[in-house]
Formats: C-alpha cells, sequence, structure tokens
C-alpha cells in the first residue's frame, strides 16, 4: 500500500498499466514491482522446477522471482525484471512459467514430485525406455525449458552501437561513486559516470541518513548539479557496465527506450531500444556497491519474504509498504533500519528476529535476540512465521517478512580478467582482489567499505591516484561527513532443519540440493554449481553464490575460502543480441555488391545467384522458357554455335606495376612470368605455402613494367592479403606497388565463333587472328574511350574479356547484349558458364578445395624448377606426390539413372558402400547440351590409371546410385582447336 | 582490443586479420624438417610471442605485434617489413 508523503515520487502524475489482463494504476517514477506492491499484488510469477508461487524479493537487477513478459507479438520481451522495468503508460505485463494463469498453475504438481527432481536428476531419469526419448520425453523437456518465451516474430526494434573515451570511467553513483566523479571532474579530468539505475545516486535514495549535516538527498541534488554543469563529465543512467576487457575496454548497455511506449511515428523513425557501448578508459574506479544476500531456511520462498534492504527502498523511494504487519530476519545490524524505517513511517512491525544473542533493542518494536525463522506459513502470500529460539517455537502472524544475511560487495566485474575475489572472515564476504583488472579500482561497498563515510573517502582517494597518474593539478574536493557506523554480523547462511530450504530461486536449487551434490562427491565448487545448476539462472548467482558455497564448505568440513569460490563472467546483467549486433541485420549483416550490367539484368528478368556479396546473374530465361534447364542448356549452345556476352567484372583484379613486378610474380606463381611477353597473358597457379592451390587465374602484361593479374571470385581478397604479406613481409627490398582494380573495371567476356565479328563492330580499331593470337592482350578503344582487351576462354570458344573504366559498364553490356542478339547470340549466366567450363576441365574453387595439389589436378609440370616459389618446398613432401592420390578425372553415366550430383562419392562396384571402400568425389557437374548428357568433374584414387574404369557413384542424401564411366577431365575439343580459331 | 598501426594510430582489433606466428621463411634448400616446422610447427608460449597481423580494414600494412598471451598486454608494434622474416632470398 502506499504511505502519503513516503518516497521520491509524491505528487507525481498516475500511470495506467496492465497485469496478467488486469487493468491497475501507479505513479510516474514507479518501477513495475513498485506500482504492483502499491497494489497489494505480491504473486508474479512461478518458479522453474516446481512452479511455486513466487514474489518479489528485491528492488533491483538481481531479482530472481519476478521475471515477466512484456507486450505481444514482434515487441514481445521475456524475462524482464520488474523491479528495474520502469512503469510507463500502457505497459502490459504478464507472469511466466504458469498455465493457465499465475494463480492456478497446473504444473504446481512438480512441487508434489520435489523429491524425483533433485540435484542432477536428469542424469537418472528419462533414460528408458531409450525410444521414449526422442518421442516423448524431449519433447516435454523443452516445452517444460526455460521461463518466458519468445514470440518467433522478427525483432521490429532498433538498436545502436557507440564508442567513448575518457579519463576516467566510474562505475556506480552512489556516495562512493559520486565522490570520485566529483574529485576527478574538479580537477579537469574527462569523466564518464555510468549508472545502472533509472536515477543517479545509489543507496542515497533510499538511506534516511545525513551527509554535511543535511540530508542525503539534498547532498546528492547539489553534486548532481555541480557534475551536471561541468562540460568534462558526462553522466548516463540506465546504463549498466556489463564487463570488463583487456586495455581498459568496458562494454555497457545503455537503455535508451525501455521506459517508454515504443514510438513508430508516421515519419518511421524508431528510437533505438538500447544502445550496446565500447568504452576506452585509461582508468576506472569500481563503485558498485553491494547486493543483500538471503537466508536458507524452510519455506524460504513465499511470496511477501523480501530482502530488508528492498523493504526499505520501497518504502523511502517509493512510499509503499509490502505490508501491514511486517517482520525482520536478520544476523546484522544493517537490516535494522528496515525496522525503524517502517516504525517510524507508522507501519506495524510483528517482531524483529535477530540470531544474534547481542542484537540492538528498539523501544519501537519487540526484538528477539538469539532467534531463527524455521519455517513459514501461507500458500500464494506469506501469512506467517515460525520462529525458533530458547524459548521454543512460536508462530507470528506477517504478511511480509524483510530478511537480511549480510551483505556481498558486487566483485563481479574484477572477476572478468580471470582473478578470483578474497574472503574476508571480518565481513564474511568476499571483497576484490588487488590489481584484479589492471587500470581498475574497487571503492566503498564493493570494496567491503559498507559505511557511507568509508565511501566517500574511497572514492576521494581512489580518483585522487588517477589525478596524479593523469598529471592534473587542482584543488582535491574536501570530503563530507557522513554516518561510519561499523558493520557488525554474525554468520547465518542456513538455519538447520526438516524441508526444503531456498538458495537459488531462479533455478529452484535448495539446501537439501547441495548437501545431495556433496554426497555424490560432487565437492568442488564448480561440480556443485553444476550439478545443481545453482548459480546459473539470469541472475547469475548473486543472490546465491556465497550462501551456497557456505553450506558446501559446512557440509564438507572445510573453510569458505578453501571451498573455493567461482568466478564471474560478463555480462553482468543480460544483454539483447540485437544490442550486441547493433547494424548488423539484413544489408547491414550482408552488404550486397552490384555488377554495372545489374540493373539490364534484372529489366530482363535474370534470376540472381549470391556469389559470396556478389549478386551474378544464374541465367536469363527467355519468353515460353518456365525451366531453368531450359535457358542453361539455349545460354550454352549459343555460346558454341554463335556468340554470349557475360559479365566477369566480379574476378579480381590486381593491376602489378614496378621494377621487381615480374620478380613477385615467379615468386607467387608456380610457372615462370618473367619470360612473359608484353601484350601476353599466361595462366598460372599459386600454391599455400604448405604446398596445397591456393588459387588460379591469369596475367597479363600490358606494359614493360606494368601486370594485371586475376584471381577467381572466391580468393580475390584472399589472394590481396597474401601479395601484400610477400610483399612487405617476405620482400619488403623489392620495388613493387599494387592495388586493386576489381571495381574499377566493368569486363564482359564475349565468346563464341561470332565473337571477333562482334567485337569488330564495336571497337574503334578492328582485330584479325594474327595481330590477336589467342592469350595475347593490349589496349583498345571504343567510341574514343581507352580500355583492354584479352584473348582468353574460360569456355573453350574462341573468346575475349573487353574492359573500359566501370562507369561505362552499363552501357557496354547494353550494346554488347544488342549486337550479340543481332549476330544470334545472346547473354548467358553462371549455370551456362559453369556447364561450358566442365565440358572444357577447367577448374574453380569446387575442384580447388584447399586438399588438393598441383599433382592431383594434372598440373605437375607447371612447377618451375628453376626458380623458388611459395609453397614449392612443401609441394614436394612424398605424400602430396603419392600416386595413390586422388586425382581429377571426368565422369559420364553410364547406368540406368542418368542423374549425378557434386558431393557424391565413388566406390569400385564390387565394394560395399562404406567408409573404409571410399574412392573419391564428386566436384562438379552439369548437363552437356553437347553430349545430351549430364557430365561431371571429381577426384578419383589413382584416377590418371583409371581412365575407362567404371565406377560406382553414390549420393544418399539425395537417393542417387548409379554406375559411371571415368573419362578424361575434358570432354569437349581435348586439342583446344576452337579457343585458337 | 586496440593495436597501435604505426600509420593508422591505435585502431580496434576487428580492423585486423591475425595470422599467427611471425616467424623467418626458411631457405628453399632449407630441408623438409625446416619447412615442416615452418608450416605446421608452432610454440604455443602463455607469455611474450611475435605475431603477424594485417590491418585489412586500414591502411594494408602488415604488422609484427609483439604481445604477451597470458596479460594480452601488447609491447610492441613495427611494421613487418622491418622484421626481416623473408629469410635469404
Amino acid at each position: 500500500m502506499r504511505i502519503a508523503g513516503k518516497g521520491l515520487a509524491t505528487g507525481s502524475k498516475t500511470v495506467n498499466f496492465t497485469f496478467n489482463g488486469r487493468h491497475l494504476m501507479g505513479l510516474e517514477g514507479d518501477t513495475l514491482a513498485s506500482a504492483l506492491l502499491a497494489n497489494d499484488i505480491h504473486l508474479v510469477g512461478r518458479s522453474f522446477k516446481y512452479h511455486r508461487p513466487r514474489g518479489i524479493l528485491t528492488a533491483g537487477s538481481e531479482e530472481p522471482n519476478a521475471l515477466v513478459t512484456l507486450g505481444t507479438g514482434a515487441v514481445q520481451d521475456p524475462n524482464i525484471r520488474a523491479t528495474t522495468q520502469a512503469l510507463y503508460e500502457g505497459l502490459e505485463a504478464r507472469s511466466q512459467n504458469c498455465w493457465p494463469s499465475v494463480e492456478h498453475d497446473i504444473l504446481a504438481v512438480n512441487n508434489l514430485a520435489a523429491p524425483f527432481f533433485g540435484a542432477g536428476f536428469y542424469y537418472k531419469t528419462f533414460m528408458w525406455p531409450a525410444a521414449f526419448w526422442e518421442k516423448l520425453y524431449e519433447p516435454m523437456i523443452r516445452r517444460a525449458a526455460g521461463l518466458g518465451a519468445l514470440s518467433a516474430e522478427a525483432d521490429t526494434d532498433v538498436y545502436e552501437k557507440a564508442y567513448a573515451f575518457c579519463d576516467l570511467l566510474v562505475v556506480g553513483s552512489g556516495p562512493a561513486g559520486l565522490m570520485a566523479a566529483l574529485t576527478g571532474a574538479r580537477a579537469g579530468a574527462d569523466v564518464l559516470l555510468l549508472e545502472e539505475d533509472s536515477r543517479l545516486g545509489g543507496r542515497l535514495l533510499v538511506e534516511q541518513e545525513e551527509i554535511d549535516g543535511k540530508p542525503a538527498a539534498v547532498w546528492l541534488q547539489e553534486v548532481l548539479a555541480e557534475l551536471g554543469s561541468l562540460e568534462n563529465v558526462r553522466l548516463m543512467a540506465r546504463t549498466a557496465v556489463t564487463g570488463a576487457y583487456d586495455q581498459g575496454t568496458y562494454g555497457a548497455l545503455e537503455q535508451v527506450g525501455h521506459h517508454e511506449m515504443r514510438r513508430h511515428s508516421l515519419k518511421g523513425s524508431h528510437r533505438p531500444r538500447e544502445c550496446f557501448w565500447r568504452i576506452a578508459a585509461k582508468h576506472c574506479i569500481l563503485a558498485a556497491g553491494a547486493i543483500e544476500r538471503p537466508v536458507a531456511f524452510r519455506n524460504n520462498d513465499r511470496p511477501g519474504v523480501m530482502m530488508a534492504s528492498a523493504v526499505r527502498a520501497y518504502l523511502n523511494r517509493w512510499g509503499v509498504a509490502p505490508g501491514e504487519r511486517v517482520t525482520l530476519f536478520a544476523n546484522n545490524d544493517d537490516a535494522h533500519r528496515t525496522a525503524r524505517d517502517l516504525a517510524k513511517a507508522g507501519v506495524h512491525l510483528a517482531a524483529v528476529i535477530d540470531s544474534r544473542h547481542d542484537a540492538p533493542e528498539s523501544d519501537l518494536y519487540p526484538v528477539m535476540r538469539g532467534a531463527q525463522i524455521c519455517n513459514t506459513g501461507g500458500g500464494k502470500r506469506l501469512e506467517s512465521i515460525t520462529v525458533r529460539s530458547v524459548r521454543g517455537e512460536e508462530k507470528i502472524q506477517t504478511d511480509c517478512l524483510a530478511m537480511s544475511g549480510g551483505w556481498n560487495p558486487s566483485v563481479h566485474l574484477t572477476c572478468h580478467l580471470n582473478a578470483r575475489p578474497v574472503w574476508r572472515r571480518d565481513l564474511l564476504a568476499f571483497v576484490p582482489s588487488s590489481d584484479a583488472v589492471p587500470g581498475m579500482q574497487a571503492v566503498g561497498a564493493c570494496n567491503g567499505v559498507f559505511s557511507t563515510q568509508g565511501a566517500l573517502n574511497e572514492g576521494a582517494a581512489a580518483a585522487a591516484s588517477v589525478l596524479d597518474a593523469l598529471g592534473l593539478q587542482g584543488a582535491r574536493a574536501e570530503v563530507p561527513v557522513a554516518e561510519d557506523v561499523p558493520y557488525q554480523i554474525a554468520p547465518l547462511w542456513a538455519v538447520p532443519g526438516k524441508g526444503r530450504a531456498w538458495l537459488d530461486f531462479q533455478n529452484d536449487v535448495t539446501v537439501k540440493d547441495v548437501t545431495q551434490a556433496a554426497t555424490e562427491n560432487f565437492r568442488s565448487v564448480e561440480h556443485m554449481k553444476r550439478y545443481t545448476t545453482q548459480g546459473m539462472a539470469t541472475d547469475q548467482g548473486k543472490n546465491s553464490n556465497v550462501a551456497a558455497l557456505a553450506v558446501l564448505a559446512d557440509v564438507t568440513e572445510r573453510s569458505i575460502p578453501e571451498t573455493g569460490t567461482t568466478t564471474f563472467r560478463p555480462p553482468f546483467v543480460p544483454v539483447s543480441i540485437g544490442a550486441m549486433g547493433a547494424g548488423a541485420v539484413d544489408q547491414g549483416f550482408k552488404p550486397q555488391r552490384f555488377l554495372t550490367s545489374h540493373a539490364a539484368s534484372e529489366e530482363r528478368g535474370a534470376s540472381q545467384l549470391e556469389v559470396g556479396l556478389w549478386y551474378r546473374a544464374a541465367y536469363f530465361p527467355k519468353q515460353g522458357e518456365t525451366n531453368w534447364r531450359q535457358s542453361c542448356d539455349r545460354e550454352v549452345m549459343l555460346v558454341r554455335r554463335a556468340v554470349g556476352i557475360c559479365d566477369v567484372s566480379t574476378l579480381g583484379k590486381i593491376d602489378i606495376q614496378g621494377p621487381d613486378a615480374a620478380k613477385l610474380l615467379d615468386f607467387v606463381y608456380t610457372n615462370s612470368f618473367s619470360t612473359l611477353k608484353q601484350g601476353r597473358v599466361r595462366y598460372g597457379l599459386m600454391l599455400r605455402e604448405d604446398g596445397f592451390v591456393m588459387d588460379d587465374g591469369t596475367c597479363a602484361r600490358l606494359g614493360d613494367q606494368h601486370y594485371v593479374m586475376t584471381t577467381t571470385t572466391a580468393a580475390a581478397g584472399e589472394v590481396m592479403a597474401h601479395l601484400e604479406f610477400v610483399a612487405q613481409v617476405l620482400r619488403p627490398d623489392w620495388d613493387v606497388r599494387f592495388t586493386s582494380v576489381t571495381e574499377q573495371w566493368a569486363q564482359f567476356a564475349v565468346a563464341g565463333p561470332k565473337s571477333r565479328e562482334l567485337l569488330n563492330g564495336l571497337l574503334d580499331q578492328p582485330i584479325d587472328s594474327d595481330s590477336w593470337p589467342f592469350m595475347a592482350c593490349g589496349e583498345i578503344s571504343v567510341m574514343g574511350i581507352k580500355g583492354r582487351l584479352f584473348r582468353i576462354s574460360f569456355s573453350g570458344e574462341e573468346a575475349y574479356e573487353l574492359a573500359l573504366p566501370a562507369g561505362y559498364g552499363d552501357s557496354l553490356f547494353r550494346s554488347l547484349l544488342a549486337r550479340a542478339e543481332a549476330l544470334g547470340g545472346g547473354a548467358y549466366g553462371m549455370e551456362a558458364l559453369n556447364v561450358l567450363r566442365i565440358e572444357k576441365g577447367f577448374i574453380t574453387h569446387a575442384e580447388i578445395n584447399g586438399t588438393v595439389t598441383a599433382h592431383d589436378l594434372g598440373m605437375a609440370g607447371m612447377l618451375s624448377k628453376k626458380k623458388d616459389f611459395i609453397g614449392k618446398a612443401m609441394a614436394h613432401r612424398p605424400g602430396l606426390v603419392d600416386a595413390e592420390r586422388m586425382q581429377m578425372i571426368g565422369l559420364k553415366p553410364i547406368g540406368a539413372v542418368k542423374e549425378l550430383s557434386a558431393g557424391a562419392h565413388l566406390f569400385a562396384p564390387e565394394d560395399p558402400v562404406e567408409r573404409v571402400h571410399d574412392q573419391g568425389y564428386v566436384t562438379s557437374v552439369g548437363f552437356s547440351p553437347e553430349f545430351g548428357q549430364m557430365i561431371a568433374l571429381g577426384f578419383l584414387k589413382r584416377g590418371a590409371n583409371r581412365i575407362g574404369d567404371e565406377i560406382r557413384l553414390v549420393d544418399h542424401m539425395r537417393g542417387i546410385d548409379t554406375l559411371c564411366e571415368v573419362v578424361e577431365p575434358v570432354f569437349y575439343d581435348p586439342e583446344g582447336e576452337r579457343c585458337r580459331g | 582490443m586496440r593495436i597501435a598501426c604505426p600509420i593508422c594510430g591505435e585502431r580496434d582489433r576487428r580492423e585486423f586479420y591475425v595470422k599467427g606466428a611471425a616467424l623467418e621463411r626458411p631457405v628453399e634448400e632449407a630441408g623438409l624438417e625446416a619447412w615442416h616446422a615452418h608450416v605446421n610447427l608452432r610454440e604455443n608460449p602463455a607469455g611474450i610471442m611475435a605475431e603477424l597481423w594485417y590491418h585489412e580494414m586500414g591502411c594494408g600494412s602488415w604488422l609484427t605485434v609483439t604481445r604477451n598471451t597470458a596479460t594480452h598486454e601488447v609491447l610492441k608494434v613495427e611494421l613487418a617489413s622491418e622484421s626481416g622474416l623473408g629469410g635469404a632470398v
């Protein structure tokens, strides 16, 4: 219920929202949790395994129970913590992990089957009968797994990523962080202060205390005003630092749009939902505070059982009393502040139960010293507690229990670079080890210093040391005076007794589970964690790690430091994948590269093929063609009989110049290029240093010291990097320069018996077979525009490649097409290009698959004996020249089935089709209109010696099993006469 | 992680491609053992190591980066062309 006059949001406007379909009202400044509590709603969800009723436990991002789903459809957001979700007009939230409703959940029967769901139950169940696994158990488990659900619709939210640099990154805006930021800022450091909460101030937003003689809230306002006025200070709320990384790098998630309804304006502009920051900080001060830990006792998980600090946060910050008859259970002095604040606000305290015999007493409320809570009563809401003391056991009526087992410093970020925290017996807590993260200092509560004065002192001191390191002078800020009460605590991890006592609320792990793990010899904390799943929920064990460790230590009769601790890893809070991958959606993830001929191809209805990031026309369907094969067959024949035009601009083109250009080519190619004459092109083979084939291509000599190398489309980037490696790392003394010109030249294949006729209608100077023999190259011009012509052939017909600067690509393509069509030819695409080259046995990266050598390809003759080249030494290893290796062959179907497929494997017809009998595989297939059947290229053991043999081709995936004849890997014009035309 | 490219200054790791250990290329006649070691065998130190990085999204320089693989500290960055890794020509 709301307490009039309490809370920071007094007088704020009302906000309408729904929870499980029920219309409710809250105030601006509420979180969903504070608004639910104000409406006296405690039951918010059902636990993971046992489907027990659960309520709001905390007031922070460590919340394990109050996870809800917001929205529906594309904007559905599961597993949102009600404790950090800002309330906005029209918010729609609903409970998770329950059906049909949170009030009446069918799977609550799981609670009765609890003995079967103990630690590691999934290793002992769902095993028999074996057949049931796939049909029954797995589907069941999948349905039951997880808490919230996704809608399966595409995410329509927009995310951003950003980068920031600063002298000093301050994580957390409580007293320690504010003091650090103030000290640094006043001396001129560039300060970035990040706060996870929606408002800055940390515990100063909750605790009723004084700083420098004035209320903490007033001091806070003054400091924020000063920081806000300084140009060298950036303040960011709703921004959680998620991870610490090398070199002073930090990740942070800014929740830009979570606190308001998504706006989809008519202009379609979206406020980004989240922004993921990468921050490079010269120094970092971690002022992340501490998280209060629960106590484990029987039935400690009922709605209405909350953390003591959370109860006073709801009271002091949001003006909400979570109950009318409140009790408190603690082992430390700090928790008593909740009782005091409640009493002063007029809320009835039924009892304060403290496990310590020397607990402080009060005239405001009764205190039971040396007592423990051993059970709770109630169903969907807490109704009573049972207290055990020297007097025996007694029941107390209560609707809200505020519990506290002490405080855990938030050491998480200090563990991200593999440091382990250190146990402090005096604090009964882990604190950061020094130098855990280079450049980061921990101050205040996260460093085990719990008093406000201590926090202020540490923040100021740490900032002062940062200023020294930065070399910044300036008067240091005076540290104000604040409370400095010592931290008094006695150990209390779990109350002994029967029944289940919860440690990890989110994963439903109890003291019994940890004990059982130890009994089954999972005694190391790493094993206990994974066997019980304690600490593996989205709260990353924030509420259970230390207590579980203490229980394990107790059960295995070791001390806590001896038992050790698990580490923390990023992210500190869950980060949506959309934020991590901001910008990498659709074209942002996979940019599109288009050819100059793309528009014309599209106009002709070409089917586009994605080749890496490029789009290339696969075929150009003509009127009446309904199947791609019709188009492909026609295009193959128009190249063989007339003339075809194909855009080959995607192949890598590298312009190489300089006195040592020929030396570079001789070094990277297996064959000789220093002997290449000007005006000629040569085919070259490139190896990796391990002797395997990396790429093939042609290299043209256009001038005395000027070459243009081509690569395959697939390997263009790789070859470029390779050339840079050779030139910079291996031969830095050579005088050679090169650059990629792939996108600078639009290049088209003009292929077929009428190719020269076509060109002579277009080029400014005609060509003939004597002046332009096969493998000639040189400069030409078209309508006065200078370009290049290469007489090379990938189809096996007389063919040329014509290149003009890319700006002329579109009009050149259209002109070439019109001329080709006038000669009875036309455009051809990738499908036809592939058939043509298979007919000739020309290789692509289907054959150059990284496991193939020059010998395998039948190109051993291209390995020069006269010069060193990349890969030479390793290429001659016995294993790479072995006659037993798979060598390239051709295949023709001779069995009843005429279908061949790439990826099929080859077997001797008399062998069983088993892996040990595998003789090879098929790399490329196509239907050859010339031969009226499918043909293929592949690799076969001792293939060169098995020409004419029968071989069995098997493709299990496509259900093909047929006989083939092994043939030479060239089907059409083996003498190569047609291209020499 | 950031690498200080001698030409471009400090840049995000993702602008680079890492090839691996910075090793001197053996001469052609060094023998198979030496070549096998160069291509296939690597020390895997938990400590200081020299690596080759390629600034492919930047200036295209190959760099020799001396790095501590245990602490991730980057100790030195130089142009690989100055590292003498080509071996005898």
